[in-house]
């Protein structure tokens, strides 16, 4: 298996509008997000998604599922920036229902939206859905505009507010533009599990492909009563929840 | 009667004293930009939660302006309005101004102002942002030609159609403007389909704002004659724009407090929401609103032109209110993630900004861009009418 980033084929399945990212100097390196593509091919007939039951995950598991992303991408480590300003893919939310009183804990990321408001509004295209539904930003064209953080209904995104040292090698960063979960897109390609899923030592947190009907994802899916943050916004996304 | 048109002479102390106190703006402006090029954004009030800050009011603020300085232009050619006929290519050359300081606070708000090619070169045809870059570079390609035909007296005749043109653009280039917010779908604040139409209509009153005191001031301190049929006229006119934004603004708060989903954000500028409910009715209705109104409109003050130009300038910092307002009030209410239930925690609460002093420089910086070009260029060009006294400027002239 060639470890060697075949850039031609993220170019290829990811957006035909995305050619020509490698021309463009920058001092962060496009690495990663590498398809082997005999294995692993980014295809529309795949869509991953992720299940979380918050019945059976505990806090401590969400807290483990937070810094598995941090130490797996390298955020969370920022000096100067405060409060608001510090970068979160993934944080931990608690929530109270108001009639029946009962609270449940989540995380949340990215939910990795069939129809992204994020990408829907980028102005350079810099936002993209994969084939397979993996939302990402292309750290090459994001001008940082912010104009996606303005328009993602789950505060999933973050804006790099101040320059970045020790950085993971298979998830560049940069000073100024905006970021926000991969999905763990380096480990998906090569038939993992993202961190955070892989840090859960339950089937409380699964991680699939939502399309095929082997799949525990979709078979559970079809079994349990999961529900989309925000629904009503129809933006289908690709992480669900049951329990709540 | 015809109208001579001629350069300002641009010699004296004051206009170099003008120069050099905007020049001190941009200096300013720029220092800003890049100290917050180079430590981040973290230098800045800004936040994952408040991701538009003070340059976004500045900018936007600029950029709507400088639409509806347009429109004395727009009333002289496109409704054969005589009187404005010789204020045109003032009117075309503020309205580039503005837009031209406007663009540079928000490009140099950028994360990566540096990248502003890719912004040029890379477009996502379904991005409201995207069409706002080819809105705003087709502003000025068709006000230059609009310029241009006024200028060139063999042209002149094409005028009229040049102005319908330019018309209609800053039309559709105010609703795109406005449209930005139109597309947030999750956020409360931006929820009404009211935000185009009442952005155009605030156009209106900050660019015809502007346009009376870049007119007074420069009829004032080059000397030349300026009669009060233009000036009680264009008072008018600044009257009744402003009477139409407080419409626009109590029509979107009162539709929004009746409708139930949007009721918390409402509550919130209206009633509840400490600094942003004080700018709201201290600022935005009171200092920019109902004072400008009473100076217009008050019998006793009539044709007083300090009054007016007061009038003009509270109408402009209740502008910048206005839309600080909007931008940030409406990021600093939390969006509803989970409707029929309470985030205790992780996200939630009203999100906090106190605007740096950067931020603040950089936006006034956008404005000291805007008038020193126009400082500079009725130097250079003939834009200003070498009289605009009664009897040469009002078509009802009796002597
Ligand atoms: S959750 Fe937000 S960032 Fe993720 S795809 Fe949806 S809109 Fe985009
Ligand atoms: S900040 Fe970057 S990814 Fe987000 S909308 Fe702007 S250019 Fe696109």
């Amino acid at each position: 298996m060639s470890k060697t980033l075949n850039r031609r084929d993220f170019i290829k399945t990811s957006s035909a509008t995305t050619v020509g990212v490698a021309t463009i100097a920058s001092g962060i390196t496009l690495t990663s997000f590498a398809v082997n593509a005999n294995e692993n091919p980014v295809t529309k007939d795949k869509r991953w998604g992720m299940l979380v039951d918050t019945n059976k995950l505990t806090e401590v598991e969400i807290d483990g599922m937070v810094s598995a992303c941090q130490q797996e991408n390298g955020w969370g480590s920022e000096v100067h920036s405060t409060g608001d300003q510090k970068p979160t893919w993934v944080k931990k939310l608690k929530v109270q229902d108001k009639a029946t009183g009962k609270i449940t804990s989540l995380p949340l990321m990215c939910q990795h939206c069939e129809e992204p408001p994020c990408v829907d509004v980028c102005p350079t295209n810099a936002s993209m859905k994969r084939e397979d539904g993996i939302v990402l930003v292309d750290k090459h064209l994001c001008i940082g505009c912010r104009y996606c953080m303005m328009a993602c209904p789950y505060d999933a995104r973050s804006f790099v507010h101040e320059e970045l040292t020790d950085q993971r090698e298979h998830m560049p960063r940069g000073k100024g533009t905006v970021e926000s979960c991969t999905l763990c897109v380096h480990k998906v390609d090569n038939g993992e599990s993202p961190a955070c899923v892989a840090s859960v030592n339950s089937d409380a947190v699964i991680f699939g492909d939502l399309y095929d009907p082997k799949s525990n994802i979709n078979q559970t899916l079809k079994k349990v009563q999961s529900a989309q943050i925000r629904a009503d916004l129809d933006l289908n996304t690709g992480v669900r929840y049951s329990g709540i | 009667m015809n109208i001579r048109y001629e350069e300002t002479q641009g010699r004296s102390l004051g206009f170099y004293a003008l120069i050099a106190g905007l020049g001190v703006f941009i200096l300013a402006a720029l220092g800003a930009v890049l100290y917050m090029e180079h430590y981040g954004h973290y230098v800045t009030g800004m936040s994952n939660r408040i991701v538009w800050g003070m340059p976004h009011v500045f900018a936007l603020f600029l950029i709507v302006a400088a639409s509806g300085a347009l429109n004395v232009a727009s009333i002289a050619s496109v409704f054969q309005k005589k009187l404005y006929k010789p204020l045109s290519r003032l009117s075309g050359l503020v309205a580039l101004a503005l837009l031209a300081g406007g663009l540079m606070v928000l490009v140099l708000d950028l994360g990566r102002p540096d990248r502003l090619i890719v912004a040029m070169t890379e477009y996502n045809f379904k991005s409201i942002f995207a069409w706002n870059i080819i809105l705003y570079n087709g502003f000025f390609v068709i006000v230059a030609v609009y310029l241009w035909m006024m200028f060139e007296r063999r042209m002149n005749k094409f005028t009229s159609k040049a102005g319908l043109a330019a018309f209609s653009w800053r039309l559709i280039l105010t609703t795109g403007t406005g449209s930005i917010f139109g597309f947030l779908v999750a956020r409360q604040a931006y929820d009404a389909v009211i935000m185009a139409p009442m952005f155009i209509i605030m156009s209106f009153a900050f660019g015809l704002a502007f346009f009376i005191l870049i007119l007074m001031a420069s009829y004032k301190w080059t000397e030349r004659p300026l009669g009060d049929a233009v000036v009680n006229r264009l008072g008018s006119l600044l009257g009744v724009f402003v009477a139409a934004v407080m419409y626009f603004v109590a029509v979107k708060h009162l539709g929004n407090l009746y409708l139930a989903e949007n009721a918390g954000v409402e509550n919130f500028i209206l009633f509840d929401g400490g600094i942003y409910t004080q700018l709201f009715w201290y600022g935005q209705i009171i200092l920019g609103g109902l004072i400008p109104m009473a100076l217009i409109y008050h019998p006793a003050l009539r044709g007083n032109r300090s009054t007016l130009g007061l009038a003009s300038i509270l109408i402009l910092i209740g502008g910048v209110i206005q839309l600080y307002i909007i931008i940030v009030g409406g990021q600093a209410y939390p969006m509803e993630m989970f409707p029929g239930k309470e985030i205790l925690e992780g996200y939630g609460g009203i999100a906090a900004y106190t605007p740096s002093l950067p931020e603040i420089m950089l936006g006034i910086g956008g404005i000291a861009v805007s008038l020193i070009a126009v400082t500079l260029l009725v130097k250079f060009l003939p834009f200003l009418p070498e009289s605009l006294a009664d009897e040469v400027a009002d078509p009802h002239h009796k002597s």
